[in-house]
This record gives C-alpha cells, structure tokens and sequence, in this order.
C-alpha cells in the first residue's frame, strides 16, 4: 500500500493499529454460518420430536416430562456444538491471518459478551426451576441479543445489528409462546446463517481472492 | 505561508512509538507483553522506544506483580493524548493540501 502521500499511509497505518489493538477482527463469517445450520438441525429434530409426542395423545397442554429432558440435552449438544464450529473458522482464520486467538482483544469480548449471556443463563435456569416453559425461548432472544450489542464494542461492530434483531425477535415472540419454536429457529438459525454469509462475503471472502 | 510540516511532532516520526501512541490511545492499559505482541517487536526494540515516551510525558508506567512475575502496564497521559491529537491533524492538514 504504498501510495504518493506518506501522510495518508501513516494515518491509515494508525487506524489500522487502532482497530487491532481494541477489537478482536478474526471472528470469522463461517463461524455464524455453522452454528446457525446447528441450531437449525436441532430446531428440526426438536420439532420432529414434539410432533411424535403430540400423535401419542400426550401433548395436551402439559409436555410430558422425558420430553422436556430431552429437549434440554438437546439444547445443551446445539450449544455445545455451535461453540465447537464457531470456535474452529475463527481459530482458522485468525491462523491464516497470521493474529493471535488469545490476546487482550479476545479476552475483552469474551467477557462482555459473557456479562449478559450468563446473566441470561441464570435467569432461564430459575424459569425452568419455576416450571415457566412458555418464555424460555424469548429469554434467550432477548439475552443473547444484549450479550451481542454488548460484544459489539469489542469486535466486528456488524454483529450489534444482529444482537438488536434477535432482541426484537425475543420480544414478538413474548406474544406468540406457542411459535417459541419457530421463533427460536429463525433467531439462531436463520438470523445465524445470513449474517454468516454477509460476514463472509464483506470481509473474508475479499481476503482469499487478493 | 505557514512552515506545512511544523505542527508534526518529531516523536512521533518513529513508526514504533507512532504505534505505541496509537495502542495506547484506545486501550485504557496495556501491558509490555501485549504491546509488543500487537506491534510486532523485541524486547528491547519495544523498551527503548517506550523509555523515550516516558521521558517525554506522552505515557504512564506502572510497575506491577501477577504472581511473583512482574507485570508492567502503559497508559497514555493527558498530555501524550494531546500531543498525538495535534501530530493526526497535522498530517490531516497535510493531506488537505495536497488535494
């Protein structure tokens, strides 16, 4: 990047600096990608479970109770796996980008998006103590979003945009308890997915090409 | 007419002290280890150039301990934000002249 104004080449090279050193730039578009397609696969198999349950005459109202076991191992393998994938394309990419994973910056974002993610943990685990299934999947919109627009400041600032969507999902879907389900797949599956693959095509596609 | 490139500070002509300014300026502390990892350097490379900050006033050294290791933090001062301030728009200005 050698132009004919040194001048300009120094404050990009400040910029630049700037960015680096306060925001971990290596969360890679893939990572969204693959833990969205996680949530989607687990949001089908979720379904198809439900679905069998209702055909057994159980399903009045009340899940019955191996049911909802169930579905929170279920819950716990997609996060579980999600954070695996995730982890993976950024490890990858900030290796291919010759940047460290474990640095200042990353640590600074996994701490703030922890400050609301856990809060959001706590708080579904007391609705699950107090039987209140009807707004678990709005909790965790609602948190997770938070957690994102929080994170934001240490990262890609594109992914503030996606935490305030999911917040606005979590709170429609306060009205609509009996579509948790749907609204959960498009929350972190579909939300996931097309801003994975914006991520990819506006900063790591460019990458690879030049 | 105005001398164009009197309000540059020398100091900050170095690329290596240039990018320990930039650090500092948006991160609150940042520690030896850190810094040089960011800017990619050596140990006493990095030491010098900071040593030169010091002296000047631009930036803070704080001596701490993790442990029985010592942890040494860097922060930037009132005046090292001002004077880095003053050196961006002087190559800001620089650049509108040009065009």
């Amino acid at each position: 990047m050698d132009s004919q104004n040194p001048s300009l080449d120094t404050l990009r090279d400040i910029k630049r600096i700037m960015e680096r050193s306060s925001r971990f730039i290596s969360l890679s578009g893939l990572s969204g990608l693959s833990a969205g397609i996680c949530a989607l696969a687990g949001a089908y198999i979720a379904h198809n479970w439900i679905e069998a349950d209702y055909i057994n005459g159980r399903g009045s109202g009340e899940i019955a109770h191996d049911l909802k076991n169930k579905l929170l191992s279920l819950a716990i393998i997609v996060l579980i796996a999600s954070l695996g994938v995730s982890f993976y394309f950024t490890w990858n990419k900030a290796k291919k980008n010759n940047l460290p994973v474990w640095d200042h910056t990353s640590k600074k974002l996994l701490f703030n998006l922890l400050i609301p993610l856990a809060a959001g943990g706590f708080f579904v685990i007391g609705l699950l103590a107090h039987n209140e299934w009807r707004i678990v999947a709005p909790a965790c919109l609602v948190f997770y979003g938070l957690a994102l627009v929080n994170a934001s400041k240490y990262t890609l600032t594109d992914i503030r945009y996606l935490g305030l969507m999911e917040i606005v999902l979590g709170l429609v879907n306060l009205y609509y308890a009996e579509y948790s389900l749907y609204f959960w797949a498009v929350g972190f599956g579909l939300l996931h997915i097309i801003y994975g693959l914006i991520m990819w095509w506006k900063y790591d596609k460019i990458k690879t090409d030049s | 007419m105005r001398n164009p490139i009197g309000n540059l500070n020398k100091i900050f002509d170095s690329r290596i002290r240039m990018g320990v300014m930039s650090v500092l300026l948006v991160n609150d502390e940042v520690n030896f280890n850190d810094l040089k990892q960011l800017l990619e350097l050596t140990d006493g490379n990095l030491a010098s150039h900071l040593t030169n900050l010091e002296e000047n006033g631009y930036i803070k050294v704080h001596k701490g301990f993790i442990g029985r290791k010592t942890n040494t933090t860097y922060s930037i001062t009132k005046a090292g934000e001002k004077a880095f301030a003053e050196h961006i728009e002087a190559l800001e200005n620089m650049i509108k002249n040009v065009k």
